[in-house]
C-alpha cells in the first residue's frame, strides 16, 4: 500500500514534464548515451573501523543527503544531519528537501552521480522495484547488523518495529528502510459522537444501522476523497483480509486466479456497495478532492472519512478546536472473522535508501544510523505528528487524541497488522483497482461486476513476461 | 569578401545551432531511439525490442481510451473556439453599422478585445484549480449559478461523471482559447478594405452575407493557422487533465489524454521505452494532423490589387 502522508501534489505542467525529459535526454548525450552510465558497484571510499565508526565512514568526507519535504517536514533529517556532523566532525552534510523526488534525481541515477542518502516519498517518487532491479540500491543489511546510536549492545534491526525490514526486503535484500509507521482506518469526532450518544461500530452491520441514525440527525454518514479512489480501497481491502486471513492477501499479491473473486472480497465490496445504495455518502463525494472531503468532514458535515494515520497531521491547520478526532480499526465484515476486531492494514513510509553508486555510501549508511536512533526519532513524533519505527520512541512524548489513538490502535493490534504489496509490485493493477473502486463507490458497477475487472486487470499483469513478478 | 561573410555566418550561427542540437534535437532522436528499447529510465541497459512498444500500444485500453478522448476533444475544441472567436471577432470589428453605410465595433469594443485576453495571461495550472472550484459539487459556482435561475435539478457532479468529465474539460479549453483568437481574427478582419464591406452593404447584402461572401474569405488564411494550433492544443491537455480530473483521467478513463498515459507509464510504471513509443506516437500524429489540417482547408486567397 502506498501511504500518501503529504498529499502535496505539485502539479506537473507539460513544460516541467518536457523539461525533464529533455535533461534526462541531455545527460544521455553529454555522457555518450543514454544507457552510458553504467551499473557497476564503484570502489567504496572505506575509513578505519572503530568502536566509534563501526560503519568504516572515511572521515572528512562529505554527505549528500536528499529528502522529500512533504507532509512531516526536514526537521528530523536535518536532526540526524547534525548528529552525524556530531559523530563526524570533520565532514559537512549537504541537506536538501525537495519535492517530486523521482524527476530530480532520475538524471542523477542514470548518470551514475546519485546522492548518499535518498527519501524516495512522495507524488513522483522514483519506482523503487525498477531501481532495486536495476542494481542502483546499496544492500542495507550490514546497516542493520551495526551496533545502535543508543546502545551499542543492540544492533540497530532490534531497534525496529517487526514488519519494517520485511516492508523494505526486495529479492532477498534490504533495498530500503521506511521511517514512518502508518496504519489506516475509519475517522471520526468523538466530540461528535458524545454528544449524540453514538459508540462506534464493532460489525459491520452495525455499521449500516448507525448510519441510519446518523443520517436522522442531518448529517451525512459518509464521506470519501473521491478524487482519488484509493482511499476507499483501504477500507475495503482491510475488511476483505480481516475476514479472509492473511491468505487472502498472499492470494492477491501472488496474482493468483479468482483472487479478486474470494467470497471475503466480493462481500467487502458488497458491505462498502451497501454504503451507496442505502444512501450513505454525503452528495457529490465522489468528485472532492482529499482537502476538500476532510475538510467537510471536520465541518461536521459527515460522520465518518477513511484515511491512514496521518490525517490529524494534515488536518491540523482547519481541525476545529475540541473537534478531538480518533481513528479507528474496520468493523468486522462477519461474525466469523479470521483476524480480531483489532487487526489494522498498516505499513511504513518515507523510504530511505542509499544509492549502490553514490560517493559516499558508507557515510550514508552511517546516516541512517543517526536517522533510526532514539533521539531523532522522538523528535520526529513531536513535529510530524506521526508514529516512528523505532521502538519506544513515543515514550513519554504527549500525544494528540488522534496520535494517542494510532498509537493505541498498533498496541492493542499487536502482530495483527497485515498489508498488500500489490500496490508496490504491480502500480498498474493498483490504477486497475483505484478505477473501479471509484466506479463501485457511484454505483455505476456493482460488486460483481467490480470484481470481473478488477480481475481481469490482475490476469493481465500475471500474464505479461515484461513485468518483474514478486511472491510472498 | 565572400570569405568573410561566411566565417561571420559560422560565427553567429554556431552557438545557437549547439544549443538547439544539445537540448532540441537530441532529445527527439533520443526520444525515437528509446522507443525501440525496453528502458526502464534507470537502469544502464536497455535492451532492443524492435516494434514490441508500438504493437502493445494497440492492445493498451488506457492508451486507446485516451486515443478516443484526443480524437473527440480534436473533433470539437478547434471548432468551437473559432466559429465563437470569429462571431465575436466580428461584432467588434464589424458590428455596428451608422446610418451613413460605415461599418465600425460595437460599442466599447476596446474594452471587450482586452477582457477578451484576460484567459490568455492565467497559467494553465491556475486555471485547473479555478475550474475544479466552478465545477466542484457542494458549493461550486456552477451548480449554484443553476440553483439561482432555477434550473437546480440540472446541477450535478460535473467532473465525476463519465459522460460529462470530458465536455467540462473541454469548455475550460475552449474558454481559455477563445481570447486569444478573437484577438488575433479581429486584427485580420480589420486589414479588410472598409470599401469592399461597404459596398456590399450598398449593394444590399445582409451582414451574415458579407460575412460569409467577403469576411470570412479574407481571414480564410488566419483561421487556418488557428486551426494548426488548436489541433495540436487538442491532442494535449495533459496539465488540465492532471489537475482537475477524478483520478486523474477518470472517473473510468474517460478523460484520460495521450500526455496522461505516457506521463504515468514512464514517471509512475518506469516505462520509459514504451512511453518514448507513445511519444513518437504523438508526434507523427500532430505531424500528420497539421499536413492534413491545411490541405484540407487550402482555398484560392484572395487578392486585393
Amino acid at each position: 500500500m502506498t501511504p500518501r502522508p503529504s498529499h502535496a501534489r505539485i502539479n506537473p505542467t507539460r513544460r516541467t514534464l518536457l523539461g525533464g525529459a529533455t535533461a534526462a535526454g541531455a545527460a544521455g548525450l553529454l555522457s555518450g548515451c543514454v544507457t552510458a552510465g553504467g551499473s557497476d558497484e564503484s570502489d567504496e571510499a572505506t575509513g578505519a573501523v572503530t568502536e566509534a565508526n563501526p560503519l568504516g565512514v572515511p572521515e572528512g568526507t562529505d554527505l549528500e543527503v536528499v529528502m522529500f519535504n512533504g507532509g512531516y517536514g526536514e526537521a528530523y533529517t536535518q536532526h540526524a544531519a547534525e548528529v552525524y556532523e556530531g559523530l563526524h566532525p570533520e565532514a559537512t552534510v549537504d541537506h536538501q528537501g525537495i519535492q517530486r523526488v523521482g524527476e530530480t534525481l532520475q538524471p542523477r541515477f542514470v548518470a551514475g552521480e546519485p546522492p548518499d542518502v535518498v527519501d524516495n516519498t512522495g507524488a513522483g517518487r522514483l519506482d523503487i522495484a525498477q531501481l532495486a532491479a536495476s542494481d542502483q540500491l546499496h544492500d542495507l543489511t550490514e546497516l542493520l547488523d551495526a551496533p545502535s546510536l543508543d546502545d551499542p549492545a543492540v544492533p540497530v534491526r532490534d531497534t525496529l518495529l517487526p514488519g519494517v525490514v520485511e516492508d523494505g526486503t526486495l529479492d532477498g535484500a534490504v533495498r530500503f528502510l521506511n521511517y514512518s509507521s502508518v496504519v489506516w482506518g475509519i475517522w471520526y469526532s468523538t466530540s461528535l459522537f458524545d454528544a449524540n450518544g453514538w459508540t462506534y461500530p464493532d460489525t459491520w452491520d452495525d455499521m449500516l444501522a448507525l448510519c441510519e441514525e446518523i443520517k436522522q440527525s442531518g448529517i451525512a454518514p459518509w464521506t470519501w476523497q473521491g478524487k482519488y479512489p484509493e482511499y476507499m480501497v483501504d477500507p475495503l481491502q482491510a475488511m476483505a483480509a480481516k475476514s479472509g486471513g492473511i491468505d487472502l492477501v498472499k492470494a492477491v499479491d501472488n496474482l493468483e486466479p479468482d483472487a479478486w473473486r474470494q467470497d471475503a472480497v466480493l462481500a467487502a465490496a458488497e458491505a462498502v456497495h451497501r454504503l451507496v445504495t442505502d444512501g450513505h455518502i454525503m452528495e457529490g463525494s465522489e468528485a472532492l478532492s482529499h482537502t476538500e472531503a476532510q475538510n467537510s468532514w471536520n465541518n461536521g458535515e459527515a460522520a465518518f472519512i477513511p484515511c491512514g494515520s496521518w490525517l490529524e497531521g494534515e488536518q491540523q491547520e482547519v481541525s476545529p478546536e475540541g473537534f478531538d478526532m480518533v481513528m479507528a480499526p474496520v468493523p468486522d465484515l462477519t461474525a466469523s472473522d479470521a483476524m480480531p476486531f483489532g487487526a489494522l492494514q498498516g505499513t511504513s513510509s518515507e523510504s530511505f535508501l542509499v544509492p549502490s553508486q553514490a560517493a559516499n555510501t558508507r557515510g550514508g549508511l552511517d546516516y541512517l544510523r543517526c536517522l533510526f536512533s532514539t533521539e531523532v526519532a522522538r523528535g520526529f513524533a513531536e513535529t510530524a505528528k506521526a508514529l516512528p519505527v523505532v521502538l519506544g520512541a513515543t515514550e513519554g512524548v504527549e500525544m494528540t487524541s488522534g496520535l494517542a489513538s494510532v498509537a493505541d490502535a498498533v498496541g492493542s493490534a499487536g502482530e495483527h497488522i497485515f498489508g498488500y504489496k500489490y500496490r508496490l509490485w504491480y502500480a498498474p493493477l493498483a490504477k486497475a483497482v483505484d478505477d473501479a473502486t471509484g466506479e463501485l463507490l457511484t454505483g455505476r458497477l456493482d460488486p460483481e461486476e467490480w470484481g470481473d475487472r478488477i480481475q481481469a486487470a490482475a490476469d493481465e499483469v500475471a500474464d505479461d513476461d515484461s513485468v518483474t513478478k514478486y511472491q510472498r | 569578401m565572400r570569405h568573410g561573410k561566411n566565417r561571420f555566418l559560422v560565427g553567429a550561427l554556431a552557438a545557437p545551432l549547439l544549443l538547439y542540437g544539445v537540448f532540441v534535437v537530441s532529445p527527439y532522436a533520443q526520444a525515437f531511439y528509446l522507443a525501440f528499447t525496453d528502458w526502464n529510465g534507470l537502469s544502464g541497459q536497455a535492451e532492443a525490442v524492435g516494434l514490441a512498444n508500438f504493437t502493445a500500444l494497440w492492445s493498451d485500453r488506457l492508451f486507446l481510451a485516451a486515443l478516443r478522448n484526443n480524437g473527440l476533444m480534436l473533433l470539437a475544441v478547434p471548432l468551437l473556439t473559432i466559429v465563437l472567436a470569429l462571431f465575436f471577432a466580428a461584432l467588434l470589428t464589424m458590428g455596428r453599422s451608422d446610418r451613413h453605410g460605415g461599418i465600425g465595433g460595437i460599442q466599447g469594443s476596446g474594452a471587450y478585445r482586452i477582457v477578451y485576453f484576460f484567459p490568455q495571461l492565467l497559467s494553465v495550472a491556475i486555471l485547473a484549480v479555478l475550474f475544479q472550484f466552478i465545477y466542484t459539487p457542494k458549493n461550486g459556482l456552477l451548480n449554484g449559478l443553476l440553483e439561482a435561475i432555477g434550473l437546480g435539478s440540472l446541477g450535478r457532479a460535473w467532473l465525476a461523471e463519465p459522460a460529462w468529465a470530458l465536455p467540462a474539460v473541454m469548455a475550460v479549453m475552449i474558454w481559455a482559447a477563445v481570447g486569444f483568437y478573437v484577438v488575433l481574427f479581429a486584427a485580420a478582419m480589420e486589414s479588410i478594405p472598409r470599401d469592399v464591406l461597404e459596398a456590399a452593404r450598398l449593394d444590399g447584402a445582409g451582414r451574415l452575407t458579407t460575412f460569409r461572401r467577403i469576411t470570412l474569405p479574407f481571414v480564410w488564411d488566419t483561421v487556418q493557422v488557428a486551426y494548426v494550433y488548436l489541433g495540436i492544443l487538442a491532442l494535449d491537455g495533459f496539465a488540465l487533465v492532471q489537475i482537475m480530473t477524478v483520478g486523474p483521467g477518470g472517473p473510468d478513463n474517460s478523460t484520460e489524454v495521450i500526455g496522461l498515459t505516457l506521463y504515468r507509464s514512464a514517471f509512475t510504471y518506469g516505462k520509459f521505452g514504451y512511453a518514448s513509443a507513445m511519444g513518437v506516437t504523438l508526434f507523427f500524429l500532430t505531424l500528420s494532423l497539421t499536413m492534413l489540417a491545411l490541405r484540407a482547408t487550402r482555398r484560392e486567397r484572395v487578392e486585393v490589387a
